[in-house]
């Protein structure tokens, strides 16, 4: 995903983000994803954990990123006729690019920072078949059956699935290693698969901007915000709390 | 002639603010607006959905929806788009309802467009209005012609008025359940007490708290506050991380997004990764020591000022006023 602290440069011809002029990094929400997966290994020797990644060339660097906590490979999907892709397209992708792995958990952020759609998890797992656990906070895994914790408005629900599931994960769910110097270096040698859309038998013409069953009619600038009023307290409390109080009876929020 | 099917999120039949946003939004957009209502106590919140503009209201009111995680109502889902005939759908971007339109658009072949904050017709067409890249830019997206139409609105988008229509017609919809459904079982429902206070993301009123309140006891100021205004509480990403405050209240970029009326932020600097999660908000007011906090930048009204000085005479001065 793009920086969310970088500018974002949007084309202005077809309205898809100009990945070229932004800094590629790994989507926070995933990195809850990654540690999840590699608490999940070290509990149970013989785990397996790969990256999936689908994105442009440059993405390659994000997929290091991801190798260097520690992960055993990767699979980078790359084709020209991906940008532009909706949530639906990708997930769809995602799918055929796991169509041929033996999988028991497929584990993701419940969002990215720059779309946020949310729609990711449940339509991946709508095109794998397979049942979906989202915005987990906590998970357990015993014989095959994952025990999540799903975050709710006021507290959370205890759902359980038999695996393979697909499961997404918020902030809560644990504290995020930094990569070790160690772990850099190593994933500078493991390896990537590079797939395109031919490889996964994906037609290019229902994938990519053209494809996508959502398009974009335009997009614009946040119209710009009249600048505010500010009251400088006197150190007593009162001065600020009175004439914030009398602007939001202006306002007619009391 | 269009119809619009409009997906109710309700509490055993009691029909939930943003539903009702949403029905008044359909009223402007379809020839005939359609809803449908599934899980416990459906029925009892069918009729008087009339009065908001449904002329039909489809219900199925099987507790496997409770019992089992999204993949009963998507079953459900496809019963009452197929009932109603219609192709195009209304529903609350709300996570757990999102789950369920988006695995009913992979079955449907349905595009799918999320937090609509605005929503026009052009022809059969659906134009909704988000923000994207954190509040940074207005995009107006639809679904391509040809595939059904499924668009999630964001709470408080719209103001829920009544149309003074007769009781809907209520219609029992006959959905097969099978093991294939069966497959996320919900176990238990865990709810932490947060008072009377309204759920953050359908608040009209937010008062948040972050780094500046010093510790876990300074959120009680925020929650008189927001009692005060009859609001939620929301907290910064600093503030969920020392655990002064349950994650689910986080706002920002890896939280979640709020648009409220009134959002107030207190000891809050106002970091763009916070700011991704609120600066859409209509009004925004900062209250924080620091005269140089960005925050500053994006409030209608700001007070430069020690929180915990004031705070107390605010609640004092908003309930005075109220009175």
């Amino acid at each position: 995903v793009p920086d969310t602290a970088a500018d974002k440069h949007v084309d202005p011809d077809d309205h898809t983000v100009d990945r070229d002029r932004s800094d590629p990094v790994l989507n926070a929400n995933d990195e809850w994803a990654i540690e999840e997966a590699l608490r999940i290994s070290e509990r149970t020797p013989g785990t397996e954990i790969i990256a999936l990644c689908m994105g442009p060339e440059q993405a390659q660097t994000t997929v290091r990123k991801a190798l260097s906590y520690g992960l055993d490979g990767a699979i980078q999907v790359t084709d020209a006729a991906l940008s532009g892709s909706d949530a639906a397209a990708t997930a769809r992708v995602l799918a055929a690019a796991l169509s041929d792995e033996q999988f028991d958990l497929v584990i993701m952020g419940n969002q990215s920072s720059d779309a946020r759609t949310m729609l990711v998890p449940a339509m991946l797992a709508e095109y794998l078949g397979v049942p979906a656990l989202t915005y987990v906070k906590h998970l357990e895994i015993e014989g095959g059956v994952f025990t999540a914790h799903r975050e709710t408005a006021t507290g959370h629900a205890v759902v359980r699935a038999r695996g393979p599931v697909v499961v997404s994960v918020v902030e809560a769910i644990n504290e995020p290693r930094y990569p070790t110097f160690k772990g850099i270096m190593a994933a500078k040698k493991k390896p990537v698969a590079q797939r395109d859309l031919a490889a996964l038998g994906v037609p290019p013409d229902e994938v990519g901007l053209d494809g996508s069953r959502t398009h974009v009619l335009d997009v614009s600038p946040r119209p710009p915000k009249e600048a505010g009023r500010t009251v400088v307290d006197d150190g007593s409390g009162q001065v600020g709390a009175e004439a914030l109080a009398d602007w939001l009876v202006e306002q007619k929020i009391i | 002639m269009s119809t619009i099917l409009v997906l109710i999120d309700h509490e055993t039949g009691a029909t939930k603010k943003i539903s009702k946003q949403i029905l008044t939004a359909a009223r402007g957009l379809g020839d005939e607006i359609h809803a449908a209502m599934f899980g416990p106590g459906a029925s009892n919140g069918a009729e008087v959905l009339g009065a908001f503009g449904a002329s039909t209201v489809y219900v199925w009111n099987d507790e496997v929806v409770t019992a089992y995680a999204t993949e009963p109502q998507v079953r459900a889902l496809e019963a009452a788009l197929d009932a109603s005939g219609a192709d195009m759908l209304l529903f609350p971007s709300d996570p757990f309802v999102t789950d369920v339109a988006a695995r009913t658009a992979v079955r449907r072949g349905a595009g799918v467009i999320t937090d609509a904050v605005d929503l026009t017709v052009d022809g059969d067409v659906l134009v909704a209005t988000k923000a994207i890249f954190g509040g940074d830019m207005i995009s107006r997206c639809a679904v391509r012609p040809g595939h059904p139409q499924f668009i999630g609105i964001k709470a408080n988008a719209f103001t829920a008025e009544e149309a003074g229509g007769q009781p809907a017609k209520v219609v029992e919809l006959d959905v097969e359940v099978d093991d294939a459904v069966r497959r996320a079982e919900v176990v238990e429902v865990v709810e932490q007490s947060s008072g009377d206070r309204p759920e953050m993301t359908e608040a009209s009123v937010i008062a948040a708290g972050g780094r500046g309140l010093g510790d876990a006891e300074g959120f009680r100021l925020i929650e008189q506050l927001a009692d005060a205004l009859g609001g939620a509480v929301g907290a910064s990403r600093a503030a969920t991380d020392a655990g002064w405050y349950p994650h689910q209240h986080q706002i920002g970029q890896t939280g979640k997004t709020v648009a409220p009326q009134l959002y107030i932020g207190a000891g809050i600097s106002g970091a763009i990764q916070h700011r991704a999660g609120m600066q859409t908000s209509q009004l925004i007011v900062a209250v924080n020591k620091d005269a140089d906090a960005p925050i500053f930048s994006i409030a209608d009204f700001g007070v430069v000022g020690d929180l915990h000085k004031v705070i107390p005479p605010l609640i004092e001065e908003i309930n005075k006023r109220k009175g």
